[in-house]
């Protein structure tokens, strides 16, 4: 996964509170291979009606709203299941930055393995950002800040999810560095607790 | 040494190594797989990588897997069960498959057959992983990136969360149970009212909670958006332990003697503590798309033009899509049909609860009931529970996910409302347009025999609940 600093993007605004990942992904498309592209599925429910037509009125579905790639809501963003498909939705259908006063853990670990930028931000701001919303907006990872709409809008992020965005850090590969140390963990736990490991 | 808590005694004893910048590399104990664990597994294909510990990852089919009959609802279903198989073979991984006599939904079956043990570090690509806390282990729900990862190399990268005593003090009423004790706090807390602590459950309330018990309570921690939640070991613990098939037995002595001394030390400090008295907790229902949204079954349906600012919207939102109307009693509320099962609610003692209150009564609606497990089912039917189910003409099926997630073809019709012992009450979680209020076994029995949202306590009276 590539490493970033800034991005530039269109900015929407959902303003809704608790947008879990049953919402963001519905449960029934979650055996698609991801190589099919998960974008369509985005908020699938909420956009379409029965028919799957899309709901003219639904934020995302105007078209001041093409094109965006940084997402706006309430609190809760992301709470519920660990899919990391909801994330996959999110990602394929353009988004990089996703703005929110909280999201939920599992959820914010996904965006970080994915390179999505859960930013969290006040409640204040939050709600200044869906009322200028749409228009475009900075993300500065090392500022810390989301520029554009007025003010700076300060957002805060764990250091170690920043580290791994900017440097596009894949974990696997950061472990392996580490085989030896954990083989004599592993050694050591097994002989002196042997009935960790299933008979 | 300082005095620490649970939870610190777990993680301290799951660290690697830790990262300048606050991470930490921790040792994985156990990793359950399971259907939804395909894009993981593809991580793992698409490098070459091979599982770095076959014999500490568990599979398990439950999100898939048919509860009626063995045939799956269609074949794209079937695919997620066999990817399951074949992963699962080509990596030998212990699997219980569809058709193993102890499948189950994974956060049933994993501590039933005693795969999970105290002092674990315990991951699953579930969010109600935090169910293994229930015997004072350290588990949570990770993505697939994550998945990946320990396949990989049995560890976790984690920063870790910050302390929370959750104390539950005195004694709870008639018909009133660990899912009530967990949608109270969720209430009053916030279905985020917890992120980013783990949750140590405590206080008498809990101790005097059955192992059952525990694992509702703790499965329902991320529901209050908590990283973990746990329950110390004690004698209630070990007792339902032991024997357990891959529970220690020449070591048991040992083993036993160092789970009881994770207990939180005298004098150790919580980043936060809440404290809830249990007589005051009632049976609760949710009337809402989040488990926050519930209230004690007296109560009436919130008025969006009593409270101020975007709360107001939210709500409106929520009893829109839920078809209620502000201002009236909860009870009475007519419900389609009911749903007893899944990783929250669908144990033995979840089953005894809700057959004490159908015995000898008809539902007045359809519903299904899906215990936890294979062996679950055979216990309730070594029982007769299964012929109060069904004499009170309710669906006795097999043991899965089923309905809470409806991914194997089970599901809640768009705008009916079921009555549901699950965990989440989203918009369409149960199906599109499912309309689902959350409450205990219990409850959702009393919701049966009455066709609408009930008390259980008056038909509790003069039974042994």
């Amino acid at each position: 996964m590539a490493g970033w600093s800034r991005h530039e993007g269109l900015a929407v605004a959902l303003a809704r509170e608790g947008v879990d990942t049953d919402q963001l992904i519905p449960a029934r498309f979650m055996s698609t291979p991801r190589s099919a592209g998960y974008g369509g599925f985005l908020l699938h429910d909420l956009r379409r009606d029965g028919s799957g037509a899309l709901d003219p009125d639904f934020p995302l579905n105007r078209p001041e709203a093409a094109g965006a790639s940084i997402l706006v809501a309430r609190r809760n963003f992301g709470g519920g299941s660990s899919r990391e498909a909801a994330v996959y939705a999110l990602a394929d259908a353009g988004f990089r930055v996703l703005v929110a006063p909280s999201f939920g853990d599992i959820f914010g670990a996904n965006c970080i393995g994915n390179g999505v930028l859960p930013a969290r931000v006040s409640p204040e701001d939050a709600e200044r950002l869906i009322a200028a919303a749409p228009c475009r907006l900075t993300a500065d990872l090392e500022a810390g800040t989301l520029t554009g709409a007025g003010a700076p809008v300060a957002f805060a992020l764990d250091p170690v999810w920043r580290l791994k965005l900017v440097n596009g850090w894949d974990d696997i590969d950061l472990t392996g560095a580490h085989a030896d140390t954990i083989a004599g963990f592993a050694a050591a736990r097994r002989a002196a607790r042997p009935w960790l490991w299933p008979g | 040494m300082s005095p620490r808590t649970l939870f610190d005694k777990l993680w301290d004893d799951h660290v690697i190594l830790s990262r300048e910048d606050g991470a930490s590399l921790l040792w994985v104990d156990r990793h359950y797989v399971h259907e939804g664990s395909h894009h993981a597994f593809g991580k793992l294909a698409a490098r070459g990588l091979p599982v770095a510990q076959p014999a500490l990852t568990v599979g398990v089919a439950d999100h898939y897997v048919p509860t009626r009959g063995r045939t799956p609802a269609t074949p794209e279903i079937a695919r997620m069960v066999e990817t399951l198989s074949q992963n699962a073979a080509a990596h030998g991984i212990r699997l219980f498959g569809m058709d193993d006599p102890w499948q189950g939904i994974v956060h049933v079956t994993g501590p039933e057959q005693g795969l999970t043990l105290p002092g674990m570090l315990v991951v699953c690509g579930d969010s109600h992983t935090a169910t293994h806390g229930a015997l004072g282990a350290f588990g949570f729900g990770i993505g697939a990136t994550e998945v990946a990862h320990v396949l990989a190399t049995q560890t976790v990268w984690q920063k870790k969360p910050l302390g929370m005593r959750l104390r539950i003090e005195g004694a709870t009423g008639p018909g009133v149970g660990a899912k009530d004790i967990a949608l109270n706090w969720i209430a009053r807390l916030g279905a985020d009212g917890a992120r980013g602590h783990a949750i140590e459950y405590a206080g008498s309330a809990v101790r005097a909670l059955s192992v059952e018990g525990r694992l509702t309570l703790c499965n329902l921690s991320i529901e209050g958006g908590a990283r973990c939640g746990m329950v110390a070991p004690d004698a209630t613990t070990l007792d339902w332990l032991r024997g357990r098939p891959f529970a220690p037995v020449d070591d048991w002595d040992r083993a036993a003697e160092g789970w009881l001394a994770l207990a939180t030390d005298a004098g150790a400090e919580f980043d936060r503590e809440e404290v809830l008295d249990a007589a005051e907790i009632a049976p609760l229902v949710t009337w809402g798309t989040s488990p926050e949204e519930a209230l004690p079954i007296t109560a009436t349906v919130p008025d969006p033009a009593r409270v101020p600012g975007p709360r107001a919207e939210r709500i409106r939102a929520a009893l829109d899509y839920m078809g209620l109307t502000p201002g009236r009693p909860l009870i009475g509320t007519p419900v389609d049909q009911v749903f007893i099962g899944s990783c929250t609610n669908a144990r033995i003692e979840d089953l005894r609860a809700a057959a004490a209150v159908l015995a000898g009564r008809r539902a007045r609606v359809p519903g299904l009931v899906s215990p936890g497990s294979r062996a679950v089912k055979a216990q309730a039917e070594a029982e007769g529970l299964d012929r109060i189910f069904t004499e009170a003409g309710l669906e006795w099926v097999g043991a899965g996910c089923s309905m809470c997630v409806a991914m194997n073809g089970d599901h809640v019709a768009p705008g009916k409302r079921c009555a549901s012992s699950t965990n989440r009450n989203f918009r369409g979680r149960q199906g599109r347009g499912a309309r689902t209020h959350l409450m205990s076994p219990a409850m959702v029995a009393a919701a049966a025999v009455a066709g609408a949202l009930a008390d259980v306590r008056p038909l509790l009276a003069g039974r042994a609940a």
